[in-house]
């Protein structure tokens, strides 16, 4: 049944991004939160999340491309992103932005630019699986409104 | 921006059927004795944080309202300084406590919570303050000012759960109630 092959597919997409640290027990109680009249909980923060991920990398960029980088300012942005990432259970993103803090303690540009790129990687790892996570939810809930 | 912007000072009445709801303290006892949830204003600068707590909230029946800063929050309060008129008291507004961030641009939660302390209609709110970072010097900072609880993000259903404790009860002074959540 096309029900049944989606939901195996979407508990092992699950499982690989809790293994490989993309998410943590966080994301389970963003899960937990949603409900028949809340059904669109995971997807609104979700959507919140990476709307905001993406207006801090576009900031970050302008301030690392300055002559004189404001490194407080970027460690503002980092500490938002670090924040939103961390009550999402966005668990590689979070540890990626703990590290760009590190870096930025020596106010080095070039480490600091390093950083900053695993810190989108991190994200645009986690936003395609995230991605593909809410394109089945909603297959199944499509198929389980047909059934009806 | 106006004062008065709706999208950015939210409140909604929290999920308020079945076994949970109107039990333990906090409730409201109005004449005809319908015990209406306790209100909570929630005050954070990120949108993400501010519609988590507002679920969290609302999954354990309370009225939310959430304001973007603590300058909204005061502005709910009428605590603003050019306010021409701060008439407005606790019980018009009936709020039974206060969740902020600590860090925010402009004012921190910090200087919210001493602004609402200094103010005479609204000091008997209970405040609590919650921040990611866990800064020694921060939570007691803020406990000796007199927020009543210093909470760390990210917040779980339990902790919410346990605000009940410390929500300001409007009803006739009730005898201590026992914290069970």
């Amino acid at each position: 049944m096309a029900s049944a092959a989606l939901n195996e597919q979407l508990a092992s997409l699950m499982d690989s991004m809790y293994q490989e640290g993309l998410l943590d027990e966080q994301f389970q109680q963003l899960q937990s939160l949603q409900d028949e009249s809340n059904p669109c909980f995971v997807m609104e923060v979700v959507t919140l999340f990476c709307d905001d991920a993406e207006r801090i990398f576009t900031e970050l960029d302008k301030l690392m491309s300055q002559p004189v980088v404001e490194f407080q300012q970027v460690d503002a942005y980092i500490h938002q992103l670090k924040g939103s990432s961390s009550s999402v259970g966005a668990q590689n993103v979070k540890l990626a932005c703990v590290q760009f803090r590190h870096s930025l303690e020596e106010n080095d540009r070039e480490g600091c630019l390093q950083a900053l790129n695993m810190v989108k990687r991190e994200y645009l790892h986690l936003r395609g699986k995230l991605e593909t996570m809410l394109q089945l939810e909603q297959r199944i809930q499509d198929y389980d409104k047909q059934k009806k | 921006m106006s004062p008065s912007s709706p999208s950015k000072i939210s409140s909604n009445f929290g999920n308020n059927g079945g076994e949970g709801g109107g039990g333990g303290g906090g409730g409201i006892v109005d004449g005809s004795d319908q015990l209406e949830p306790p209100h909570v204003l929630a005050v954070d600068d990120s949108v993400i944080e501010r519609k988590l707590i507002e679920r969290l909230l609302k999954s354990s029946e309370y009225k939310v309202t959430t304001a973007e800063n603590g300058l909204r929050a005061l502005e709910y309060l009428g605590l603003l300084e050019d306010a021409k008129e701060n008439t407005l008291t606790n019980n018009d507004l009936k709020v039974s406590l206060v969740i902020t961030d600590y860090c925010m641009p402009g004012m921190t939660g910090y200087e919210l919570l001493k602004k609402i302390k200094e103010s005479s209609n609204f000091r008997e709110i209970p405040v609590v303050v919650m921040s990611s970072e866990k800064n020694p010097s921060r939570v007691e900072k803020c406990l000796e000012e007199g927020a009543l609880e210093f909470m760390f993000k990210p917040l779980q259903l339990s902790d919410v759960k346990r605000l009940r404790c410390h929500m300001m009860k409007f009803d006739e002074p009730c005898n201590e109630r026992l914290c069970v959540g």
